[in-house]
This record gives C-alpha cells, sequence and structure tokens, in this order.
C-alpha cells in the first residue's frame, strides 16, 4: 500500500517500537503531525522548549535503555535541540531526533525556519541524515536505529524536508540492515583478555574504576560478579555510579574531581587499574602527568578511539564490556587463577585508614539546612532504590556523593556536557518510561530555571515528579570557585531576584513547599514522597556558603585534594 | 611526522565535511586534501597529508574510522608507496625566457601544454619535492599563477586497497 513520507515516519517509529515522541510542531513538520493525530501507536509528549524534547528523550533512553525519540521543526526547532543533541552525544546516549527541513526546492534559498541541520548538528551527532527521496524514508530509519543503538550509543538526526514527508511510496520496513562502512560487533581478544586477567590477579594493590559504559553496555551483573570474586577496591565515575552497590564494603565512592579520598589516594597509588567502559576524562584524572604514576592499566572500551587517548594503556581489550567481562570470568574459572590474597589484606588495610578520614563529613549539627542532609534523607526514605536526574553543579555532586546508587540506570545526570536545565525534562522521560516508580529531580535554583516551562509538561502528562531544589541563591559551583580561585570576588554568581518557587509551581498547577530549618527536612521529604499522584516541588533553603569536598584544583593530582 | 592517509568512503552529500570538520573540531592538521570518485561510483577515495606525533597520527586514525561515512582507512606512510601531485604553473615567458623555460620544463619532464605570446603554462606531475624543486628552479622566472592538486598515494606491489 502507498503511504505519504509523514505516515512512513509513524509507521517506522512504530516498527521500531517507539512507545513516546518529545516534540513540538512547527509548519516543516505539519504533514508528520497530521499522520499522528491519526494514529494511537505511537504516544507523542508536546513539551514547552525544544531542549526539552532532547533532555525528555535522553532521560527516557539512559533509564530504559532504549533510543529516545524526538521530533522538532526546521530552523529554531532544529537550534533549539542542538543543546540537547549535544548533551546526548557527549554522554554516548542512543537517541534519534527527526528534524524537520523546508520544502527542498527552497534548500539553500535563506527561506523562512531553514537552517542547515545536518551540518549544524554534524559534531554532535554520531551520525545525521538529510532524506531526499519518499523512499529512502524507511530504510534511513532504520538504519538511525541501528547506529543510534548499537557500538558506542549516540544520537543520530534525521532531516526530512517538508515535500518529502507529502510524496508517496510503497511502505516496506527493512527487518534487517547491514552497512559496509558500519560494523559495530567487536569481539574482545581472547588473547588479550587472559594477559589481563593475569596482570590483574598478580595485583598488590589492584583498583577497578568504571564509567558510563558499563551503564550503557548492560553489565552491572558481570562487573559485580567479578569484583567481588576478586575481592578488590572498585570506584565508578560520575557516569558509572549504580554499576556496582553503593552499600557494598568493596565500593570506595566516586573518584575524580569531586571523588572521595579513598577513591582518589586509591587510584594514586594501585599498581595494577582496571579501567571498564570509562573514558579517562579530565575531571577524572586531574593532571595526566601525576595520574596513577605506578599502575599498569587494563583498559576495556567497545570504542577504540577511548583507548590511549588522554592515558596510555598496557593493556588495550576492543569490546562489549558485558562479553568481555564475562570472558574475564571464564578465565578465572577455567584457570583456577586466584588473587593475591596477603597483599590484598595489607591494601584494604591501607583504604579503610584513608575511608576513615570521613571525607564526607559535614557539619550536622549546623541551624542551617545542609544540602547533604537532604540528600542522604533522600536516600534513607528512598532505600536508594528511586530515578534520581539532577542539573548541573554543587547540587549535582552532592547527589552522585550523597545518593549512594545501588542499581544501574538510576542516577541520570549531564555528565560530559554538563547541561544546566537538564534535569527536569529528563525526569519526564524516566517517570513516562516507569509511570509507577518514584522519580526525583535534584536541582539547583539556577539550575531549573533553565527548563522550568516543562513543569507545564508534567501537568499535562500528570508526572509526579518530585523536584527537590536545593536553593542557596547562588550558582553554588561558579562561586565555590570564585571562593577559592578569584578572591571570593562572586562576579554574576548571585541572583538579586528569585521567583517564589513554591508560587511558581503552584501557578503551573502544582504544589510547592519550602523549607527553612533542618528539623523540617525529614517531614517535608516523607509528605512528597507520599503525594504519589502528584507533582511536589520542594524548596529547600539551604546554607549558602557550603561548598562541595573534597575537591582537586585543576592541574593537581589526584592525591592532592582539598579536604573539608 | 608526516603521514598520508588514504580513506574510501561513501561518495555521498556531505561525508567530505565530516572528514574536513573531524579535523578542525579536533585541532588536527591537514597539509593537503584530494578527493574524486573511484571506479566503483559509490565510492570516493580521499588522501589527507598530515602531520602530528605517534599518539596524534593514531587517534585520527580511530576518529576517522568512527565516521559511518568511512568503509576502509589505510596509513601509507609505513608502506612502500608512490606520491604524486599534479601543478599547472603559469609563467612570464618572452624572449630569452622562453627557451629557458621549455628547457627546464623538459629536465622536470613536465610539459607546455598552453602558450600565448608572453606566458607558458606548464603541467608537472611527480612527489611534492619535485614540484617544490621545479619551482625553486624557475626562481628567475615570474610566476603568475600556481595551483597544485594536493597529492595522492598507491602502494607499489601487488596488494590493492580496495
Amino acid at each position: 500500500m502507498e503511504l505519504t513520507g509523514a505516515d512512513i515516519v509513524i509507521q517506522s517509529l512504530k516498527a521500531e517500537g517507539v512507545e513516546f515522541v518529545f516534540g513540538y510542531p512547527g509548519g516543516a513538520v505539519l504533514h508528520i503531525y497530521d499522520a499522528f493525530y491519526k494514529q494511537e501507536d505511537v504516544q507523542h509528549i508536546l513539551v514547552r522548549h525544544e531542549q526539552g524534547a532532547t533532555h525528555a528523550a535522553d532521560g527516557y533512553a539512559r533509564a530504559t535503555g532504549k533510543a529516545g525519540v524526538v521530533l522538532v521543526t526546521s530552523g529554531p526547532g532544529a537550534t533549539n535541540a542542538v543543546t540537547g543533541i549535544a548533551t546526548a552525544y557527549m554522554d554516548s546516549i542512543p537517541m534519534v531526533v527527526i528534524t524537520g527541513q523546508v520544502p527542498k526546492h527552497l534548500i539553500g534559498n535563506d527561506a523562512f525556519q531553514e537552517v542547515d541541520s545536518v551540518g549544524i548538528t554534524r559534531p554532535v551527532v554520531k551520525h545525521n541524515f538529510l532524506i531526499e527521496d519518499v523512499k529512502d524514508i524507511a530504510t534511513t530509519f532504520k538504519k538511525a536505529f541501528y547506529i543510534a543503538t548499537t557500538g558506542r550509543p549516540g544520537p543520530v538526526v534525521i532531516d526530512i524536508p517538508k515535500d518529502v514527508t507529502a510524496e508517496r511510496c510503497e511502505f516496506n520496513y527493512p527487518s534487517e540492515i547491514k552497512m559496509r562502512s558500519y560494523n559495530p560487533t567487536v569481539k574482545g581478544h581472547i588473547g588479550q583478555i587472559k594477559r589481563a586477567t593475569e596482570l590483574l590477579v598478580s595485583a598488590e594493590r589492584p583498583m577497578v574504576y568504571t564509567g558510563g559504559g558499563v551503564i550503557l553496555g548492560d553489565a552491572a551483573e558481570q562487573l559485580t560478579t567479578l569484583t567481588r570474586k576478586l575481592g578488590y577496591p572498585i570506584t565508578n565515575t560520575l557516569m558509572g555510579l549504580g554499576a556496582y552497590p553503593a552499600n557494598d564494603r568493596q565500593f570506595v565512592g566516586m573518584l575524580g574531581m569531586h571523588g572521595t579520598y579513598e577513591a582518589n589516594m586509591g587510584m594514586h597509588q594501585c599498581d595494577v587499574l582496571l579501567a571498564v567502559g570509562a573514558r579517562f576524562d579530565d575531571r577524572v584524572t586531574g593532571n595526566l602527568e601525576k595520574f596513577c604514576p605506578d599502575a599498569k592499566i587494563i583498559h576495556i572500551d567497545v570504542d577504540p578511539s577511548s583507548i590511549s587517548k588522554n592515558v596510555k594503556v598496557d593493556i588495550p581489550i576492543v569490546g562489549h564490556v558485558a562479553q568481555v567481562l564475562d570472558n574475564f570470568l571464564k578465565v578465572l574459572d577455567e584457570t583456577g587463577m586466584e588473587p593475591n590474597t596477603s597483599a590484598l589484606e595489607k591494601w584494604w588495610a591501607q583504604i579503610e585508614e584513608w575511608r576513615s578520614q570521613d571525607c564526607l563529613k559535614y557539619d550536622s549539627a549546623s541551624e542551617l539546612i545542609k544540602p547533604q542532609y537532604v540528600i542522604e534523607q533522600l536516600h534513607e526514605l528512598t532505600k536508594g532504590d528511586a530515578f534520581v536526574t539532577s542539573d548541573v553543579g554543587q547540587h549535582q555532586m552532592w547527589a552522585a556523593q550523597y545518593y549512594g546508587f545501588n542499581k544501574p540506570r538510576r542516577w541520570i545526570n549531564s555528565g560530559g556536557l554538563g547541561t544546566m536545565g537538564f534535569g527536569m525534562p529528563a525526569a519526564i522521560g524516566v517517570q513516562l518510561a516507569y509511570p509507577d516508580e518514584t522519580v526525583v529531580c535534584i536541582t539547583g535554583e539556577a539550575s531549573i530555571q533553565m527548563c522550568i516551562q516543562e513543569l507545564s509538561t508534567c501537568k499535562q502528562y500528570g508526572l509526579p515528579i518530585k523536584v527537590i531544589c536545593l536553593n542557596n541563591g547562588y550558582m553554588g559551583m561558579v562561586r565555590q570557585w570564585q571562593e577559592f580561585f578569584y578572591e571570593k570576588r562572586y562576579a554574576m554568581s548571585y541572583f538579586d531576584a528569585l521567583p517564589d518557587f513554591v508560587a511558581l509551581t503552584e501557578s503551573y498547577g502544582h504544589s510547592g513547599i519550602q523549607i527553612t530549618r533542618p528539623a523540617d527536612v525529614r517531614g517535608a521529604l516523607e509528605e512528597a514522597l507520599a503525594r504519589k499522584d502528584e507533582l511536589v516541588f520542594l524548596d529547600f533553603i539551604t546554607d549558602k556558603t557550603e561548598n562541595v569536598y573534597p575537591m582537586i584544583p585543576a592541574g593537581a593530582g589526584l592525591n592532592e585534594m582539598i579536604l573539608v | 611526522m608526516r603521514h598520508i592517509i588514504s580513506i574510501l568512503l561513501e561518495n555521498e552529500s556531505g561525508a567530505l565535511s565530516r572528514v574536513a570538520g573531524l579535523f578542525s573540531a579536533r585541532a588536527y592538521n591537514i597539509e593537503s586534501l584530494s578527493v574524486a570518485p573511484t571506479d566503483d561510483p559509490s565510492l570516493s577515495r580521499m588522501t589527507i597529508v598530515t602531520t602530528g606525533t605517534d599518539e596524534i597520527i593514531e587517534q585520527i586514525n580511530k576518529q576517522l574510522n568512527k565516521l559511518v561515512d568511512v568503509v576502509k582507512l589505510m596509513d601509507m606512510t609505513a608502506d612502500v608507496h608512490i606520491e604524486r601531485e599534479l601543478m599547472l604553473i603559469k609563467v612570464n615567458a618572452t624572449d630569452g625566457e622562453r627557451d629557458e623555460v621549455k628547457r627546464l620544463v623538459d629536465i622536470f619532464h613536465g610539459s607546455v601544454i598552453d602558450v600565448t605570446d608572453t606566458t607558458y603554462t606548464i603541467e608537472i606531475t611527480g612527489n611534492g619535492d619535485k614540484l617544490n624543486a621545479f619551482m625553486e628552479a624557475l626562481s628567475s622566472i615570474s610566476i603568475l599563477e600556481v595551483v597544485r592538486s594536493g597529492l595522492i598515494g598507491i602502494s607499489r606491489g601487488d596488494k590493492a586497497f580496495g
């Protein structure tokens, strides 16, 4: 049967099993919206700004592992989506973004709402397409989902001129696709895995360091099994939290710029480092010259270009992390190799000594609300099982340090790009995917204002997100850097005018509570969590001067932390 | 160090800008770049001359391989290979200069492909050094215009890339 291009778009999404499309209509995509109107298979979620659509799709993707889907119009629709596309790209999140384009004969004409979407998005996508023929729509969608979700995942943009969505052709969705130029199936080299296993068990001061790749590659189970079997200390990056249960003794916390003392000292002094699905980002390594000076490094990653990009590694293994870790376990079983337990005992004694520093302690007797306390209470009340999204800044670091994630895909934040405004729309995607789960957005009064319009989307779809705003009146992380490195010249980091968040939330049709005393924190959280069917905005007025500790200043090594 | 990277890529609109964009986004050098379709019209062959430390060259190779439009890639620097570049050059040639220029063209195995009363246009091929040497030899002659194609290369022997 012949269908219009617009119908083929919808049918292709349906064939890919897409539940939700996050979008915003406009001239160039009206044919597609008309096709949406005539069907009920794919649900369209109307956001209030295209950036919100991309973050919502991104949150959905991070929580479920499936590709998030976005639909925006040409021109400003596409440019507004760019921040969200770049956010997904930096964190390797599978996403398919459909952008409308002006009709083919107007391309290059500076037409109304025309922008070179393929050109603008090129540096921040895994791949992108401009569809010039209605016959190419189905194949292009198949390719887009295939590229977005395989190998190292990432966003793919499909730009469709308006006239193409009106043309007709026969619809056949390909059941599989092969591309001569794209072959993402890589198996870890078994010889390398054997060598790596030998090195790993020979370690006297081992460290396991894992990143977002373990979450994306659904390898948390294998990682946990292997780490427990070896009895080694493990640290997660910001993107990797939840891959190993935070409440386990072997977990030494997050590493890097705001990592724990024990994690960073462990990294600095280890003799064998097993890096899994992590990319040695500058926020993790600190000064590269001083990074892991004594360590032999094994690095497992699905993307060859991540290997030896920043830090030269001794044993590289390119492959899917789950499959490679399975092979590690197999090699251990088959050969009966065992770790050096007496050396390990000494190493653990050293780690426990570092741990006893209690680097995350804070003034719990304060009369002001300490942000750390809010997160700790939230952890207790949700048993570390909630889906937590965050924005970017101090609150993000406190959430990462104090929430204690025990499961993968529960911690959803913009790590690579550091996009303020991410948290609230991301929570929309998560809550839609898991309507019965507790979804919390931890934010600050600065970040939340960057996408606050999405409170309206939450109302439209009845999403009972719990917003936890750690309101210190400052762009806290900027203020902290200005305090430390700019002699307390607080240039533009203070808000002279903030909205009344409770009233603002109420005007969107939700309820809000302002909390000013530490004694009221737990009660407010309990109340909000008990209101299962509505969004509650908790505006915690916190200590303005609180800083995130530990901190590694720029240019320093992991062992040169500023402690509280 | 200087490297010559040969790439087979999908002959699609935008493929060139993906490669060029990668180099500028990651601050890699491009000394020259040439591209044209191959005997298979769905494929283009691109030759890039670049410079960088071993680590940077390794990253360039890996990042290029990651581009979805790149089908195959070879760093031919280490292999025995032939490099060629085409140069078209227009020079002033009047009176006694005409013989002198013609002699130089013969020595460098080039040819004069267009003539006016006052100018010669010369075609010459070879590796970059040869073309540079030719221009040097012309130093007493007034050069009006130079067009160079950028380098292309192919490996010696029966091994074929494709």
